[in-house]
């Protein structure tokens, strides 16, 4: 009997595990089935190019299934929930998947809802985010009708997608408007509930003088209780208000809602609860979770998946197999950091170690927590190399899952 | 890191004024905890997050965040800025006796 192996969601996590698992399997030796709600496969780091006009939308698509190799089955379909003591995933609308290894890869979803004011009376006219293909598109538009005002840049709370975006979004804003020639007409605030402009010390100094470099007020600890689009204002639970004509939101995240209808799956945010090592859930040993949908201390991001990737489809081999897991995912991220005017800085850090000055993946690589063009590069070229090397699987020349320390300028 | 006596017993604070041993914080502690932050008086709700603080640190490694503190606590987010005016994720975390949410990546 071959395994049965089930992935649910075919976005970057799902689709390079798909594809990792079916090149180390021969078809008589496992069946891999991916399962997405719907077909559209979205580049989610161009997201952040659309409102500027510098990338549209549906460039940044491509269909699910194209992405998986020849002997993956796709349905699109919603799951309902997992039957974890089963081992049995429920479809909304269509057959009951069993299975031997059942792998997460539901992503995270942004929740406007969740937050008092934000989709009620301006939301897309005065309130926008930039986290999803339509709302992305609609502040496009609306960034280009803008002749003046004040604009502020809010995350709500964490944990979000990708949070170097946000940052980048006030940087790009203001290259934007000097491009326009009415940049002195237009006020640009960044609004967090961190205290500070990012999570890691030496990488928040850095992206502050960034802030303050391109005249971004920056406003700390700051937690959204309501967005109140006729007045213009965010309000915090603590009563402080910040005035906007335009307000860029990224509303807080949660995992899968099926994540929440299956016993002992998630956490309290509908993450999976996971070991950061292994990339084994905590409620069976059969069930692995990869990406945003899994609850472990790293960044929400692309990156992430591909570096958690090579580790995930070495344990689901050596737990089918009846061996010992591999525990040696170190949380690795990296992230280009866009700052505007083609330039970019790049982070590379992991559970361990914070951003740092320096090279990746060596000495003679890619400058580290320093602006430069070569960076910005990079960062243009990556969409490439995601839809052609690592969605398939293929490793990419020099660079490994574990965070490289050969280049870093380490105390 | 400041070595301070609450309720008769030395604790170890660190700058920002959370414990750094968490097995050092008793309840006699929180009435005195609670002036230092400006909360004359506890109530029963209070209690309810510093002892859903503690349990979530102990099973989980880190205190929650607001937002799963509204979630899970069985006390709404605006009710916990009534509580906890400065802040509910510092300032119960300071008198739960346990370090600074982690929270965010």
């Amino acid at each position: 009997m071959p395994h049965n192996i089930v992935i649910l969601g075919g976005g970057t996590g799902g689709t390079l595990t798909a594809n990792r698992l079916r090149k180390h399997y021969k078809s008589a030796e496992a069946t891999i089935t991916v399962v997405d709600r719907d077909r559209e496969h979205v580049y989610q780091p161009g997201l952040l190019f659309v409102p500027f006009g510098l990338t549209r939308a549906e460039d940044l698509i491509r269909p699910r299934e194209r992405q998986l190799r020849k002997g993956i089955e796709f349905f699109e379909n919603d799951v309902d929930h997992v039957d974890i003591e089963g081992k049995k995933v429920f479809l909304q609308d269509g057959p009951t998947l069993p299975y031997d290894v059942l792998i997460v890869a539901t992503g995270a979803r942004i929740v406007p809802e969740e937050t008092e004011g934000l989709t009620d009376d301006g939301w897309n006219e005065t309130m926008f985010t930039f986290y999803d293909a339509p709302g992305a598109t609609a502040l496009a538009k609306a960034y280009e009708d803008f002749d003046g005002g004040r604009i502020v840049v809010n995350v709500v709370d964490m944990p979000i997608k990708c949070p170097v975006a946000p940052l980048e979004f006030c940087f790009l804003t203001d290259w934007y408007f000097h491009e326009r020639g009415i940049r002195d007409k237009v006020e640009i605030t960044y609004v967090t509930p961190l205290d500070a402009a990012f999570t890691k010390p030496r990488a928040a100094k850095a992206l502050a003088g960034l802030l303050e470099e391109k005249g971004v007020e920056l406003v700390t600890e700051f937690n959204t209780g309501e967005v109140d689009g006729p007045g213009g204002r965010l309000v915090s639970f603590d009563e402080r208000e910040v005035s906007f004509d335009l307000a860029v939101v990224i509303p807080v995240h949660s995992g899968a809602e099926f994540v929440a209808k299956s016993a002992g799956l998630g956490d309290s945010l509908d993450f999976v609860d996971t070991d950061k090592s292994t990339l084994q859930s905590k409620a069976a040993p059969e069930v692995f979770a990869i990406g945003d949908a899994a609850n472990l201390p790293a960044s929400k991001a692309g990156s992430v998946s591909h570096f958690e990737g090579e580790v995930l489809v070495e344990n689901v081999v050596r737990f089918l197999a009846g061996e010992q897991l591999d525990a040696t995912f170190d949380g690795h991220a990296n992230c280009f950091i866009e700052t505007g005017f083609d330039k970019a800085l790049l982070i590379d850090f992991n559970y361990e170690q914070e951003p740092v000055e320096g090279h990746y993946p060596t000495k003679v690589g890619l400058p580290l927590l320093k602006e430069s063009r070569l960076n910005h590069l990079g960062k243009l070229m990556f969409q490439w190399f995601y839809w052609h090397s690592l969605l398939p699987g293929r490793d990419i020349p020099g660079i490994k899952p574990d965070m490289p320390v050969g280049g870093k300028h380490l105390d | 890191m400041p070595t301070i006596t609450i309720a008769e017993a030395d604790v170890e604070l660190n700058d920002d004024g959370f414990f750094e041993v968490p097995e050092q914080w008793t309840e006699e502690m929180v009435p005195a905890l609670a002036l230092t932050e400006g909360i004359q008086e506890l109530t029963e709700d209070h209690w309810t997050v510093i002892r859903f603080m503690r349990k979530e640190y102990f099973e989980k490694g880190t205190g929650p965040t607001v937002r799963v503190l509204g979630k899970t606590s069985g006390v709404t987010v605006k009710e916990l800025y009534k509580l906890f005016p400065k802040g509910p994720g510092k300032v119960a975390a300071r008198m739960a006796g346990i370090p600074k949410p982690r929270g965010c990546i």
